[in-house]
């Protein structure tokens, strides 16, 4: 007996059943939406986003600029007029702190992504290269690491005197070396995996494979610790201006408007609240925004 | 085990060897020298004082100098106070700064392993959040933040607590907050999450089915086993708070090494600026050494070079 098969295109109907019905999603969508319904991160990313608006519209809806003086109007209290009350040279706190908050995240933003950076590419070298280049490479990033890093801030801001560029500078030569350790652990993890000996297989070189295929991979816990990095500048930043060590008059960032109200703290505690709440605020959301995404992009965590 | 240590002390030797070089070349090379001041010096004046501190030797002579001083312990004059060594500073000064570190110290120990222990333990529970949520909290306020608003709430409105120096046991309690504030949230954090991990272990599992009382399950097997990222932390901190933090001794006037440390800053006292900062680094290595030989003691699957 032959049993002849015929085939026979399906009915339309039972077509549909062979669709896939969602489209399928991309790594990072599919950790946004993880992070979306993460109430803590969400808020942290709430908390940043407003800030960043503040800190960018803020200086230029206010009527006041951050330089101007009203010697008739010093230490108000806050009022309609000037929301977060005037500083000991009647400028308006509330454009200080504003532009503060630009000079200090514009300090961390720029600070992160090139240490980033820099962290990024000397740890993937190493990490791939492996052997002796890996263990002299290391040697000097655990000698940077042992060193206390607000030491290390310190003596980079003596050396290189006080200003907005040496600020940055300081806080991108002691923050690479965390970068590097992490992306390097990765490098070393993924490497002996079977995806890098296909691609190798194929022809890839070096280059290619480090930055098409082990960065890519690694790119989770680079996001993570870029985005704990940022309110450790902030932190260090304002650290260095409330020292002395950082931004000078009339340009203010948050942790020199707190180290200016420090002289006046008994009769206008005002001067030091606001400051300070922002960078309270921008530390707690950054925070909350980085364990939301460690979560997020640890496929391992899903659910 | 010995090549572990031989190891790890030619680390550690190399690693205070770059700290020594780095801060001696660049205190040497920062724009307008010691002596620069806003009027100006007589050029036979300054040659004069040059002379005396040897700054007129070549750079590299002045370097061996130094690293032969540091040999024996000896920093050198401070180039600000006229007839007072290095040396002398931080005899004067590290006993403040030492008594208050031990104190906070003892203070994050006291309150931050117990409170972790209790949140990992009645996880979930009203506690547990309440010590969670301070915990955060502690961790994204500054310690100049922290310690001016312990000054303005406890010294200036309730007038419980003095202001500045360190006469009485009262004079520790704010300061040892503001020095210890971060470090507590931290080690708190910190006990909580390494508490939890080693409570979800199989031995745990093992533990309660052979019937162990829970006592003994949280305080014999998981606190033991979860002890190693705390001690990670808390040896380098005891080097830190030792000597001295900057911001909490300038804000409540406690003449200890973070208040000289600052202070040289603004003087432009280099000789002071480097002392403190090499026997920073070198307690703090000390601390990472004597945590490396430690971790053999509590965990003996990591005991090393067997």
């Amino acid at each position: 007996m032959t049993d002849r098969v015929r085939w026979d295109p399906l009915p339309p109907e039972l077509q549909a059943s062979e669709k896939i019905v969602r489209p399928s999603m991309t790594y990072l969508q599919d950790a946004w939406r993880r992070f979306r319904k993460n109430p803590a991160a969400m808020l942290g990313l709430t908390m940043v986003s407003v800030i960043v608006l503040l800190a960018l519209i803020g200086p230029a809806v206010s009527s006041h600029s951050y330089w101007e003086q009203d010697l008739d109007r010093t230490n108000e209290p806050p009022s309609a007029a000037y929301i977060f009350g005037t500083d000991s040279l009647g400028r308006d706190l509330f454009v200080r702190v504003m532009t503060g908050g630009r000079i200090s995240l514009l300090i961390s933003f720029i600070a992160t992504f090139v240490s980033c950076a820099i962290g990024v590419v000397y740890g993937g070298f190493a990490g791939y290269a492996g052997g002796r280049a890996d263990n002299v490479m290391m040697r000097v990033v655990d000698i940077i690491w042992t060193i206390p890093l607000m030491l290390y801030a310190i003596l980079l801001m003596v050396w290189l005197g006080t200003g907005l560029h040496n600020i940055l500078i300081a806080i991108t030569l002691v923050y690479w070396v965390n970068m590097a350790r992490i992306v390097r652990g990765q490098v070393m993890n993924l490497k002996e995996q079977e995806f890098v000996l296909a691609a190798l297989v194929q022809g890839a070189g070096s280059w290619r494979i480090l930055t098409r295929h082990l960065i890519p991979n690694s790119m989770g816990p680079i996001l993570v610790t870029a985005t704990m990095m940022i309110p450790g500048a902030v932190f260090t930043e304002s650290f260095l201006s409330f020292i002395g060590l950082g931004i000078s008059a009339p340009l203010a960032s948050w942790g020199s408007l707190c180290s200016d109200a420090l002289g006046a703290l008994r009769p206008y505690p005002y001067q030091l609240f606001f400051p300070a709440i922002f960078i309270c605020a921008t530390m707690l959301g950054f925070n909350f925004v980085g364990d939301g995404m460690r979560d997020a992009l640890d496929p391992r965590l899903r659910k | 085990m010995a090549r572990f240590i031989l190891d790890r002390v030619f680390s550690i030797a190399l690693t205070l060897a770059a700290v020594v070089t780095l801060t001696f070349f660049m205190m040497h090379t920062v724009p307008g020298g010691p002596f620069a001041q806003d009027k100006e010096v007589p050029p036979e004046v300054l040659r004069a004082l040059e002379a005396k501190y040897h700054l007129d030797e070549p750079l590299y002579l002045q370097y061996v100098n130094y690293v032969k001083g540091l040999l024996v312990w000896d920093l050198g004059p401070s180039f600000q106070k006229i007839g007072v060594s290095v040396n002398d500073i931080i005899k004067q000064s590290m006993p403040a700064s030492a008594k208050l570190g031990a104190v906070a110290f003892v203070f994050v120990l006291l309150v931050g392993i117990p409170a972790g222990i209790y949140s990992a333990v009645r996880r979930d529970s009203l506690p547990d959040q309440a010590i969670r949520f301070v915990a955060t909290l502690g961790q994204t306020i500054p310690s100049f933040v922290l310690a001016t608003l312990l000054i303005y709430v406890f010294s200036s409105k309730l007038k419980i607590f003095p202001t500045f120096g360190l006469r009485t046991w009262k004079h520790f309690v704010l300061p040892s907050i503001a020095l210890g504030g971060y470090s507590l949230s931290f080690v708190t954090r910190l006990v909580r999450s390494s508490m939890l991990e080693a409570l979800g272990q199989d031995y745990i599992m093992t533990a309660r089915a052979k019937g162990v009382p829970e006592f003994q399950v949280f305080f014999k097997h998981a606190l033991r086993n979860s002890l190693i990222p705390v001690v990670t932390y808390i040896g380098p901190l005891i080097a830190t708070v030792v000597t001295g933090s900057f911001v909490v001794e300038k804000v409540f006037a406690i003449p200890g090494m973070g208040k000289f440390f600052v202070d040289s800053i603004t003087n432009r006292d280099y000789t002071v600026l480097m002392g403190l900062t090499i026997l920073d680094a070198i307690l703090l290595c000390a601390a990472v050494l004597i945590v490396d030989l430690l971790y053999g003691l509590i965990d003996p699957r990591i005991r090393v070079g067997k």
